[in-house]
């Protein structure tokens, strides 16, 4: 466990790492190294600050605090994910109401199971990597919703004029757009082990756990963001795509263009 | 069977439609013409509940549009489009499309009856979108409003682009269905012969009506 210790100085060195990417962003004019500054500096002041409140939250150990917490985790992945739906109404209540249903779902599952305890230290953690998949899979099946309603706007008034319902007129798109936020998930899994050693379980593996146990553990975060990220695309695309039509049951022509 | 009262349709200050007025009845076959821009499409997507007028009505049998289902409507109200796509990989897809619309099951000794009226044969159904000719295309596209005859067919400009052979098979196929299957026709179009041999014609300018 000692190894893991990391000093200021050593971080400092390792910043290194970023001023070689500000060097190939500014001679390739790739126009992000103000992105890149705003964004390490970001990440050094939240997790700073999340790193002392999980500090104060593990040690208080209380009920409402850790739920506070979840609920934190659970609002802010919301709103992200309603941001990628800009354009679609009520995307961001959409986001919410996925992300919640799907976090309980899930952590209530874990607890359930007795996978992992009704604690602080566990709660918070997986609550995040749970709550974070489903920000990013709904992010993407909005992103994809918008474009494919765009590309397939004449087909669905065809659809429509033919007498489909809008479910019927637009389940091409919603199967895609469920696929595109699912995807990225099953192809991280794919190749789990042979790309990349998952967060998790390189985490514990740092921490001097035994590798074994450590794979069981993401073998189960595995079956968790599969299940967690589909629900989250199944719930928001089929709250979402209705977004795309009026009463009368027409293709919001404001919304395609 | 179709009646419009004082329909207007603007976008922002635009006025598309202005105060239209319209009976058609029965088995009628009308043929729309006037400008580019005039309104035509407008008001032929407003009837087919494509589209919500700014004020007005639009009656089908006697009952306000708004008071039927939106897909039960368009079952009876049928809108063919000028440059229609085909749906999914095969032409079969299309053909089915009416049969998953109605939930009924696929008959392809029909469909094939149905391909035969406009010069296309069995084989077509399973040729990929990609297979057909525009022609062969738009008369596939029709097929799809007129599997299940509608009461009345709105065609917009469904002949445009075509050459001889297929309009005449296209006009061949309304008319087959609006005398023999009584379907009411409304049709959009700027093609000079099917003008010249139209019966009954309106004229739209500016949004109005010129002449019933």
């Amino acid at each position: 466990m000692s190894d893991l210790t990391v000093s200021n100085g050593t971080l400092a060195l390792a910043f290194i790492l970023v001023l070689i990417a500000l060097y190939i962003g500014y001679q390739e004019k790739l126009k992000f190294n103000k992105e890149i500054l705003i964004g390490v500096v970001r990440a050094i002041v939240q997790l700073a600050i999340v790193g002392y409140v999980l500090k104060f939250v593990i040690h208080a150990n209380e009920i409402w605090l850790t739920l506070a917490c979840f609920a934190i985790i659970v609002i802010n992945a919301g709103w992200n994910a309603g941001k990628r739906g800009n354009g679609i109404p009520k995307a961001i209540p959409i986001s919410l109401f996925a992300i919640a249903v799907d976090t309980i779902t899930t952590v209530a599952i874990l607890v359930a199971t007795g996978s992992i305890k009704f604690i602080p230290a566990q709660i918070v953690p997986f609550t995040g990597m749970v709550a974070s998949n489903i920000m990013v899979a709904i992010g993407l099946c909005f992103r994809n919703m918008k474009q494919t309603f765009a590309d397939r706007h004449q087909q669905i008034l065809e659809k429509l004029a033919l007498g489909a319902n809008i479910k019927l007129a637009s389940i091409d798109i919603l199967r895609e757009s469920i696929r595109s936020g699912v995807q990225p998930t099953i192809d991280s899994i794919k190749t789990m082990g042979l790309v990349s050693l998952p967060g998790m379980m390189s985490g514990l593996i740092f921490a001097g756990v035994d590798p074994v146990k450590a794979i069981k553990y993401q073998i189960m975060i595995c079956f968790m963001l599969l299940e967690s990220t589909s629900l989250g695309s199944i719930i928001s695309c089929y709250l979402a795509y209705k977004q795309f039509y009026n009463q009368q049951k027409q293709l919001n022509d404001e919304l395609i263009s | 069977m179709i009646e419009v009262k004082n329909l207007n349709y603007q976008v922002g200050q635009q006025k598309i439609l202005k105060n239209i007025n319209l009976q058609v009845p029965r088995d009628a076959y009308i043929t729309f013409i006037g400008p580019s821009g005039s309104g035509k499409s407008t008001l032929m997507r407003i009837i087919a509940s494509m589209l919500n007028a700014t004020s007005g009505e639009v009656l089908f049998n006697g009952k306000n549009q708004s008071e039927y289902e939106p897909t039960h409507y368009r079952h009876k109200v049928s809108y063919a489009f000028q440059q229609p796509t085909l749906f999914g990989r095969t032409i079969k897809e299309n053909l089915e499309f009416p049969y998953l619309v109605r939930r009924k099951e696929f008959d392809r000794s029909l469909v094939t009856q149905y391909l035969e009226m406009v010069n296309l044969n069995e084989t077509y159904i399973d040729k990929s979108v990609n297979d057909v000719s525009g022609g062969e295309k738009q008369r596939i596209a029709l097929l799809r409003n007129l599997i299940f005859p509608p009461e009345v067919l709105i065609t917009d400009e469904v002949t445009t682009g075509l050459d001889t052979e297929n309009k005449t098979i296209v006009r061949k196929l309304i008319d087959q269905f609006n005398k023999e299957r009584n379907v009411t026709v409304l049709r959009v179009t700027h093609d000079d012969t099917e003008i010249s041999e139209a019966h009954n014609t309106i004229t739209i300018e500016n949004g109005e009506i010129k002449n019933v």
